[in-house]
């Protein structure tokens, strides 16, 4: 232990800024790191995840997945099965053929129709893996093909439609000087959690119980609950050690919960349903694919009005996507303040995979549009491009894209320089401005973001309602009562942090187990960096309680329901007006690249950005949720591109042909910590783990386009993209 | 057929042709080595065999015989491992953990190699180890402390 504490606190990894009370370097003891409470288990291969449980006794499902995007089933011809082994499917549901996530629109397993590639039509289940997987490929299915949308730009079906309107843009259009308008692309990305979808159920006592890796266990005990057509007493949802997530398991385990729970009822035995890698690639959510359409007005070097419209392809079903676009329409206008705004946002139906939750959560896709947007009018207008962004900041008590308001400092410009001084970027951009004209270009972009903390709307209020506990034992033990989730984030160790940091207790005296239906309260679903902000103050104040009321020997169990900030205008979901989060977390990031016009490779020299998620509860995990999700965004800006043929089918479901980046594709990403703390959450804290991915992509294409002397409007922007660019460029 | 694992001789009486990864973790419950993609391209599924790291998805049974395999279960037990594992639990480079395993047997790989590898050579050395949680700083960095604290162990 000894040895190990000189390097809790690397001074080169990281640097940290205390704003509030000008001292670098400071940190309170909260934000000093401890060994990870799950850290032993992981290294020494102990930890169990769903696969680990040994298969005795256990069934093995795999599903039958439809191969047409869209079609009528005509007829499914099953081979004569081996004894022991059996087809499950829409005619063994119980309850409700409907995984139940926003709206009930995804079935368990196909009805009439399949609507796209992949769509679940049957699972056969037996006890040998290799002999279900033979009857899957044996199954021969009659389908009738039905007319299929493929792209957002052909799609008919608008599932959601929402508007955003603040001032009188009319006015504004009518009296600008210049008016600019453009359209931004994003691509779809897969998230590559390490660890593929799986869990195990089984039937007992008349109950269900249904283990595996996830990110929200009570989404799933509703989900099956309803499939089952039983109450969610009934049914008991288990965390296991889950292999990342970031987004991918928020909602995609309720699907595969319920059909294994189909599945062990009519079994009578316990079924695993565990996917492959190409299959988790091919059939599982990914990030939406987005077009955006840009106006804005411009009088007298600024800008008085946009006209945003934003279309994201939802895929075949509803799934999360109501609440993606919501998010993405909130963050199209950035960091900035303009008075008169109107964003249309719509989410329209394609044959194609459903797309989900993935870190970010709608805001990446509207923060490559903003930031591109306002990169490319300040070079029409001849302008500095940060210069022009700092001109447009938002500032506290500014009202926001909703009409609700900043109500804490925006601590932008101190974060710009911050970065300006980790890496020269002002003087680096103005050199590189400057004709280039060797085999090796380089360039720098910055970009400036935020993420909402916290659910988007009154949904922490309304909908989720979270509520925590801790019990303390006559041992004088004290247990964390809730059923967040720690899928890699940190969070086993972040609240045990804030509840024994309270208690004035050591590490070992508080107990965090996995999330249990059973045992453990609704604290909410583990998704929109929401855990650390809104549980660990709700875990705070009962810790704050369990102290003033401790008495040694007794027994004692204390509860903390989430409580909305006085201060919040409330969010009205049908005008969009109000403030849509509490708070934002803030970044700047700067990526620096050196193009090689031979080979059309891209080195990224360094990425530097400063990062505000208030205190960080342990400022290693903060670091590495940083470098995680900066390196998570330059793969989707850069190399990650998933390629589907005419039909919607993914050809590149695998780690071959899905390229995301190596230890070798990584910069030596700096990250440092600048602290603007919040009021509300436990010891300042504030949103973290989707923070770091929002901006990431507009600052690598601003570097791409001053080494390439060109103009990107799309992501990924891949070295075969770097080709072409140069190839324009020497034509011209 | 007989090959050593973990130190220990072992008689493997199964199939020739089936995958090393799906022996180990079913037949001899070393649950330690991961799978996540099945098809060489991940690495968590690593061991060390005859003192390199290989991709256990990739290697038929018939290929393990007489030869001497390590997993994350039989190195745990080393000094080495403990000087690995205190520098990973220092700058908290273990996130989901599933690439840990594998993560950590390729950083041995490194060190055996080369007990004061450059930064760019640890880059090499963990880029057949796909992580989708840290970015590799901190698994790089850790893997820089290991070489600087094991002084003479590698």
């Amino acid at each position: 232990m000894l040895k190990v504490r000189k390097y809790l606190i690397s001074v080169d990894r990281f640097c940290l800024y205390m704003n509030r009370f000008g001292m670098g370097y400071y940190m309170e003891k909260i934000c000093d790191s401890v060994i990870k409470l799950d850290h032993l288990p992981k290294t020494s291969g102990s930890a169990v995840y769903v696969a680990d449980f040994p298969t005795e006794g256990m069934l093995f499902g795999k599903l039958l997945h439809s191969k047409k995007p869209h079609a009528r089933i005509i007829d499914v011809k099953i081979p004569p099965l081996p004894d022991g082994y059996l087809i499950v499917d829409k005619n063994d549901v119980p309850g409700v053929n409907r995984v139940h996530i926003v709206e009930d629109d995804t079935p368990v397993f196909a009805e009439e129709t399949v609507e796209y590639i992949g769509d679940p039509i049957l699972m056969a289940v037996g006890p040998d893996e290799k002999e279900v997987l033979r009857i899957i490929n044996a199954i021969d299915v009659v389908y009738e093909d039905l007319p299929a949308i493929i792209s957002l730009r052909d799609a008919d079906t608008v599932f959601f439609n929402y508007e955003i309107n603040k001032g009188d843009i009319e006015k504004a259009f009518a009296e600008a000087d210049k008016v600019f308008e453009e359209q931004f692309e994003t691509g779809l990305q897969e998230h590559c959690y390490l660890e593929t979808q799986g869990v195990i159920a089984e039937a007992h006592d008349g109950r269900m119980t249904v283990h595996g890796s996830m990110q929200c266990p009570y989404y799933i005990n509703r989900a099956v609950a309803k499939v089952l057509g039983c109450g969610p007493s009934d049914v008991q949802i288990i965390q296991d050690e889950t292999g990342g997530a970031f987004g991918g398991k928020e909602d995609y385990p309720s699907i595969v919960a319920c059909q294994a729970a189909v599945a062990a009822r009519k079994a009578g035995k316990p079924v695993r349903l565990i996917f492959d890698r190409r299959e988790d690639m091919e059939f599982t959510s990914k990030r939406h694919p987005s077009l955006c359409t840009y106006r804005a007005a411009v009088k007298d070097g600024r800008i008085t009005a946009m006209d945003i419209d934003v279309i994201y392809d939802a895929g075949a079903y509803t799934t999360l996507t109501p609440v993606v676009l919501q998010r993405g329409i909130i963050c199209a206008d950035g960091v900035y303040s303009i008075a008169n705004l109107h964003v249309r946002g719509r989410a329209v139906k394609t044959n194609t995979v459903p797309n989900g939750a993935f870190r970010g959560f709608g805001g990446p896709q509207t923060f490559f549009a903003i930031e591109m947007m306002m990169d490319h009018i300040a070079n029409n207008l001849g302008e500095d491009s940060l210069e022009f962004k700092e001109k447009h900041l938002a500032q506290q008590g500014d009202a926001t894209s909703t009409s609700g308001e900043y109500h804490f400092p925006v601590p932008i410009p101190a974060m710009i320089e911050e970065v300006d001084n980790a890496c020269g970027f002002r003087r680096k951009r103005a050199e590189y401005a400057k004709p280039q004209t060797g085999r090796y270009r380089r360039g720098i972009g910055m970009s400036l973001f935020f993420h909402g903390a916290g659910f988007t709307g009154s949904g922490e209020r309304d909908f989720i309602k979270a509520v925590a506990k801790l019990h303390k034992r006559s041992d004088g033990i004290v247990e964390i009562l809730a059923a967040s989730t720690d899928m890699g984030q940190g969070l086993k160790t972040t609240l045990t942090k804030i509840v024994a940091n309270e208690l004035r207790l050591p590490l070992d005296r508080v107990v965090f187990d996995n999330a249990d239906t059973d045992r453990m309260p609704d604290s909410g679903p583990t998704v929109a960096s929401r855990s650390v902000m809104i549980v660990g103050e709700l875990l705070r104040r009962a810790a704050a309680s369990l102290r003033e009321q401790w008495k040694d020997g007794e027994d004692l169990t204390i509860t903390e329901n989430y409580r909305s900030p006085d201060y919040i205008i409330p969010f009205d979901i049908a005008t969009f007006r109000g403030d849509a989060y509490p708070t934002y977390s803030w970044a700047v990031n700067a990526i620096e690249v050196e193009v090689d016009t031979l080979t059309g490779l891209t080195s990224i020299l360094g990425s530097y950005g400063s990062f505000d998620v208030g205190t960080p509860i342990d400022i290693n995990i903060i670091t590495g949720q940083m470098e995680g999700g900066v390196l998570q965004g330059i793969g989707y800006a850069s190399m990650e591109q998933i390629a589907a043929d005419a039909k919607g089918r993914i050809r590149n479901n695998n780690f071959s042909d899905y390229i995301i980046p190596t230890a070798m594709d990584a910069p030596n990403i700096k990250t440092m910590i600048h602290v603007e703390k919040y009021p509300d959450g436990p010891y300042g804290a504030k949103g973290a783990g989707e923070l770091p991915i929002v901006g990431i992509p507009a600052s690598y294409t601003e570097a791409m386009e001053m080494a390439l002397g060109t103009r990107i409007n799309h992501i990924p922007f891949t070295a075969e993209d770097t080709m072409k660019a140069l190839q324009e460029v020497t034509a011209k | 057929m007989k090959f050593t694992l973990n130190g220990n001789g072992v008689e493997y009486t199964g199939a020739l042709n089936a995958r090393l990864l799906d022996v180990l973790r079913d037949e001899y419950r070393l649950t330690g080595v991961k799978c996540a993609c099945k098809e060489g391209e991940c690495g968590a599924c690593s061991v060390i065999m005859d003192g390199r790291l290989i991709n256990s998805c990739m290697v038929a049974m018939g290929r393990a015989a007489g030869s001497d395999i390590v997993t994350i279960e039989g190195y745990s037990k080393t000094d080495r491992f403990a000087v690995l594992d205190n520098a990973y639990a220092s700058v908290s480079a273990v996130q989901c953990g599933y690439c840990i395993p594998g993560m950590i047997l390729a950083s041995e790989c490194i060190l055996a190699k080369n007990p004061h590898p450059t930064e760019d050579e640890i880059r090499e050395g963990i880029s057949g180890n796909l992580c989708r949680c840290t970015g590799y700083n901190a698994i790089v960095h850790a893997i820089q402390i290991a070489s600087k604290e094991g002084s003479g162990l590698w």
